[in-house]
């Protein structure tokens, strides 16, 4: 059995792929592909398939998601933050997230980054610098500094930790 | 603390005090993270999600295999031979584990029939993977969604951090109109809050209105509050609330009220006096509108079912508005008990004869095509009008297709003129 990938960084650098408001659970990932229950790969391979389809085109591994309000509304479905973080997707910062989704992803070690106002200030395509710990992120186009919310002590703790998973685990003193 | 009286500071809502207790604590305020002790925990088809979490955290036995609830409804019968796979492997889990309450696909939707098997109870934590699980804060259970790494932390522990949320407070009164319901007011609610508009916040329903809801009906009121980002929603617990728990669960609970003088960042009035039917329409669900202003949509499928209006009344109500007619010949009308034991009273009662002879389907009790995994999903550009909970694009099959949400009074009516209509056009 592999645990969640590599623990996340202090800094995530990488290029935007930009969406709206209220993207929910559905469209980012579809309930037919709901039967996928472990194999991670392949549910990477049905991000954002039916609503949209250019994601799987033209987004590439490190790229880090911005969106608008209540990103991730809707199921609770795992699949939607297993299928990102399988993807390669760096982190997903927003103006708001819906909260089944942000526990989702800081369980599963994706960086998830509450940041109001970010949609004004960075554009599709432009490459950013996200300090974990700081919660400061750096447009490198426009060399801006946009101050997000700071991610609470503990919950950096489990992303460090490389997720609920391998943090508990910690916790509980399992060796495996 | 003499009986009446609380300083500020000291008042708690609802959520504030079943955290309090969950955590041990004698006072908790919002937006503190609290460490809260699972009462009840469940899972449907994700168990199978939860389970290979569970595993990689390497842990041997569940925390306690009498408080976790496993069933199946969301893609039953199998659809596929992964869901079929999915079902066979739970169902060892179960065995090797000696899970106590175990409810295989002859029984219905989770989020009834955790009330039906008595495990909805007042001051309680429930927390299941399942977004809807705010349902059960119809009988004053802290009840919350959660994903399946997390279940997996607490199927190992049996805890789970929570922030305390801070709550709004929604005050009803007035009696509805004719053919208009709880479904009409909570979509009204969603249309003026927003999609986010109660986003991390617990949501208390009181006054009247409330208190005259049946309990069927009050369980539409905090289902639904799920698509305003509610993370509980709680119906105030009354003498409504006691009969129907005492009937199911033999447990002991305690009644939680909030005190006077809790602290709510928001409180609404609203009076139903003169409210009309409502239809959320596409793409989403605080797309709200009085049904007059989209009367007349075509439709190709009525949908009446879910774990939100799949219960006994919503069923009467249909039957009431198909008895002795037949639907439009182009429309296809799918009816999905939400139990095995409603789908037993709508037979005794005679509601599955009215369905079956006005040319509806009649399917197995589970979630069916509600979340477009199978059992009429739609193809491009076809519209359905549904009693469910979410109309995203793509939800219920092809990403071309339209699904309006509606009471079961609308979808019947709907179902027998071939356009989104008011139940009182076709009476």
């Amino acid at each position: 059995m592999s645990a969640p990938r590599q623990s996340a960084s202090i800094r995530v650098i990488g290029r935007v792929y930009k969406f709206g408001d209220d993207i929910n659970t559905d469209v980012i990932y579809p309930g037919k592909y709901l039967s996928i229950t472990s194999d991670r790969e392949e549910m990477a391979k049905h991000c954002f398939e039916a609503a949209y389809p250019e994601f799987l085109k033209t987004a590439k591994k490190d790229d880090i998601i911005i969106a608008g309000t209540n990103f991730g509304c809707g199921s609770s479905r795992e699949q939607a933050a297993t299928c990102l973080k399988y993807f390669g997707i760096g982190a997903v910062v927003a103006e708001s997230f819906a909260r089944i989704f942000y526990r989702n992803a800081i369980n599963l070690a994706l960086p998830v980054i509450i940041a109001p106002g970010i949609s004004q200030k960075i554009d599709h395509n432009d490459t950013i610098e996200i300090n974990l710990e700081t919660g400061v992120i750096k447009n490198m186009r426009t060399n801006e500094m946009i101050k997000a919310n700071k991610l609470p002590s503990f919950i950096l703790k489990i992303i460090n930790d490389g997720g609920l998973i391998l943090h508990l685990r910690k916790k509980l003193k399992i060796r495996k | 603390m003499d009986l009446g009286f609380c300083v500020l500071g000291e008042a708690m809502t609802i959520a504030e005090k079943i955290l309090a207790r969950a955590s041990g604590r004698e006072k908790v305020s919002p937006n503190e993270i609290v460490m809260a002790q699972v009462d009840v925990a469940m899972s449907h088809e994700n168990a199978d999600v939860v389970l290979r979490s569970f595993r990689d955290i390497g842990v041997k036995k569940v925390w306690d295999k009498e408080k976790i609830v496993i069933l199946f409804d969301h893609r039953i019968p199998a659809e596929s031979e992964k869901t079929a796979a999915t079902h066979k492997r739970l169902r060892a889990f179960v065995k090797e584990q000696n899970i106590k309450y175990f409810y295989d696909m002859k029984e219905g939707i989770c989020h009834q029939i955790l009330p039906e098997f008595g495990h909805c109870r007042p001051g309680e934590v429930l927390v299941g993977t399942d977004s809807h699980t705010t349902t059960h804060g119809a009988f004053g259970t802290f009840a919350t969604g959660i994903g399946a790494t997390e279940m997996a932390g607490v199927w190992a522990t049996g805890e789970l951090w929570l922030k305390v949320p801070e709550s709004i407070k929604i005050s009803v009164s007035g009696s509805f109109k004719d053919y208009v319901s709880a479904k009409d007011l909570i979509l009204r609610i969603i249309g003026e809050l927003g999609s986010d508009g109660a986003n991390y916040n617990a949501v208390e329903f009181h006054g009247e209105t409330i208190r005259n809801m049946s309990i069927a009906s009050r369980m539409v009121l905090s289902n639904l509050s799920m698509e305003m980002g509610a993370k509980v929603a709680f119906i105030i617990s009354d003498e409504k609330t006691v009969s129907y728990v005492q009937k199911n669960s033999d447990k002991k609970f305690e009644i939680i009220l909030p005190d006077e003088n809790a602290q709510y960042i928001r409180e609404l009035n609203i009076d139903i006096t003169n409210l009309e039917s409502q239809v959320a329409c596409p793409h989403s669900v605080d797309n709200v509108k009085s049904l007059k202003e989209i009367a007349g949509t075509e439709i190709h499928q009525a949908l009446i079912g879910s774990c939100t209006n799949g219960r006994l009344e919503d069923l009467a109500i249909a039957a009431k508005i198909l008895e002795g007619k037949t639907i439009h010949p182009d429309i296809r009308l799918l009816v999905i008990p939400a139990s095995r034991r409603i789908y037993l009273e709508a037979i005794k009662k005679g509601f599955i004869e009215i369905f079956v002879k006005a040319g509806g389907l009649v399917l197995n009790p589970g979630c069916g095509p509600c979340l477009g995994a199978h059992q009429g999903l739609l193809a491009p550009e076809e519209v359905c009008v549904a009693t469910t909970n979410r109309n995203f694009k793509g939800r219920m099959g092809s990403p071309e297709s339209f699904v309006y949400l509606a009471s079961p009074a609308i979808v019947a009516a709907s179902a027998i003129t071939g356009v989104i209509s008011e139940p009182t056009e076709v009476l």
